[in-house]
């Protein structure tokens, strides 16, 4: 893996790809626990 | 269940909503995104295995090919995301309720990721393949042209409307979206076939062992990840339109209040 | 429906003839952006002449989007909306008469800029048929797709920036077509360029149906 051709734009890719989606993915749920704690727990529909 | 204000309190004054929902359990997850998530998880550190590790460079383009794995499963449910909106444009406008909305908006935000991914990955095998960063082949471009048919559509979703009548432009963008990609898509196919080979991100159709599994892998992984993230959109449009309606019945409830302080002077 | 649509074509028509915004500011943009891409470009004949046909619609493009802008914001003001909403007017109608209207206002920019074109860049029209079958058939898709993008943002406080990045992307393909069915022409084998002309003549036909249908919803929603 050490000795894989065009290394750098494997890694820059999957590193991107990866970190892009954490990255939403974290935003999303504090986005999700910001506004539950505005809605009363009888209206989330699920747990 | 929501605040109730003082008669003669000041309109604007932001009411506490503590009490109703003080320790309850806050956030979007569930037993069944948790589920959805830890077999996300795993299938990705499949997907590195097989990827980066297990399968062999192509003959071609050498290593190259491992972005292929992430790349060509991205366009993939790009535009699932994309048929989803649509789909969920037209049930609403047929329909009225609220959650179509929601799903609307959760499949072009979450295709939008995948679109920049879907770019980001595909320039990224440009660069070593071909020597240059873009190329005008037909995917590209077609997904550059689709991401900007995203980008509007948010944008139309983030205007300050009344939220019925925003639903109702939203939906009727919505639902012109998967017609648009596909002519899009096809006038771009046959203009760049006028030129050479129209897609050069394509990959080849006897790709098999190994390769054949990573990219296997890739679409398991992702599309976990995709359903994962749009199941956590929805909760989010959801809730966001839940708070909408809040704000709304204690704006309205606040000036029904101040209307009796008046009368009852 | 079509009545309704000759009338309220007229209205738009008739405004424009009493304001001449079209005459007088869209016209000499168009023309100044012809100007400007001889200035961009090497005003040398050969880079010109052969990029003529992507900058005249290139050129045709922005020009719509103040045209569009223009016919939908005659309907912003003063409770037009709602007179439009109440009156015994099919939306449908309304659709069509708007678009008609500024089908004819970009069929009029188009011979100026052909004429801009001739002079400025030195084309040398070919190939007559097609180029009037394309203008025609990219007018009615552009004009089409227009005024119902234009509904979509109407009223709204950003919509002179929203509409073109909503609109422009949707257009693409009429940019692609138009410019290959005129290259076509202009290089003397328009046999290459009809498949062109029948795709634009798709995209008209759909959007021009799609507009009918959603104009209604869009006038109700807002």
């Amino acid at each position: 893996m050490i000795a894989m051709t065009h290394a750098g734009y494997v890694a820059a890719a999957w590193l991107g790809t990866f970190g892009l989606i954490g990255g939403y993915a974290l935003a999303m749920v504090r986005r999700g626990r910001k506004l539950s704690r505005q809605v009363p727990p009888g209206e989330r529909r699920w747990s | 269940m929501t605040a109730t204000t003082q008669p003669g309190a000041v309109a604007g004054t932001p009411q506490p909503r503590s009490g109703d929902t003080a320790g309850a359990p806050a956030g979007t997850g569930s037993r069944g995104t948790r589920i959805v998530g830890l077999l996300a998880l795993a299938s990705i550190a499949l997907l590195v295995l097989y990827g980066l590790v297990i399968s062999p460079a192509d003959v071609e383009m050498d290593d190259a090919v491992r972005l292929m794995y992430v790349h060509v499963p991205s366009a993939t449910y790009l535009y699932v995301g994309c048929f989803v909106t649509t789909l969920a444009s037209g049930l609403w406008l047929w329909k009225r309720t609220a959650g179509w909305d929601a799903l609307a908006e959760a499949g072009a935000e979450v295709g939008l990721v995948f679109a920049v991914i879907t770019l980001g990955t595909g320039s990224l095998w440009g660069r070593p393949t071909w020597g240059t960063y873009w190329t005008w082949d037909a995917r590209l471009t077609s997904t550059a042209v689709l991401t900007a048919l995203l980008v509007g559509y948010l944008a139309l979703r983030r205007l300050d409307l009344d939220p019925d009548a925003r639903s109702a432009r939203a939906a009727v963008l919505g639902l012109l979206l998967v017609p648009n990609v596909v002519i899009v898509n096809r006038s771009v196919e046959w203009w760049r076939s006028l030129h050479q080979g129209s897609t050069l991100t394509r990959i080849d159709p006897t790709i098999e062992g190994d390769m054949l599994v990573a990219l296997m892998v890739g679409f398991l992984a992702l599309g976990l990840v995709f359903s994962w993230l749009m199941i956590h959109r929805f909760r989010v449009a959801w809730l966001s339109q839940q708070v909408d309606r809040i704000d709304l019945d204690e704006a309205l409830a606040e000036r029904r209040a101040e209307a009796e302080a008046e009368v009852a002077r | 429906m079509w009545r309704d649509a000759a009338l309220v074509a007229g209205r738009d028509l008739r405004v424009e003839a009493r304001s001449r915004v079209t005459l007088h500011q869209v016209a000499p943009f168009a023309l100044l952006v012809l100007v400007l891409f001889a200035f961009a470009l090497d005003p040398a004949r050969q880079v010109l002449e052969r990029a003529t046909p992507g900058l005249y619609w290139v050129t045709v493009l922005f020009s719509a989007l103040l045209a569009v802008a223009r016919s939908a914001a005659l309907d912003e003001s003063g409770g037009v909306r709602d007179a439009l909403r109440l009156s015994a007017l099919e939306p449908a109608g309304v659709f069509a008469g708007k678009a008609l209207a500024v089908a004819a206002e970009l069929l009029a920019l188009e011979v100026l800029l052909g004429a801009g074109v001739i002079v400025l860049y030195g084309a040398e029209p070919a190939g007559v048929g097609l180029l009037l079958a394309t203008c025609l058939a990219a007018t009615v898709a552009v004009a089409a797709t227009g005024t119902l993008y234009g509904a979509l943002v109407s009223g709204l406080r950003v919509r002179e920036t929203l509409l073109p990045l909503l609109l422009l992307p949707v257009l693409a393909p009429v940019l692609i077509g138009a410019t290959r069915a005129f290259e076509a022409a202009l290089a003397g084998v328009p046999a290459d360029g009809w498949p062109w002309c029948g795709l634009l003549a798709v995209f008209a036909i759909l959007y021009s149906v799609a507009g009918a249908a959603a104009y209604g919803t869009l006038l109700e929603g807002s």
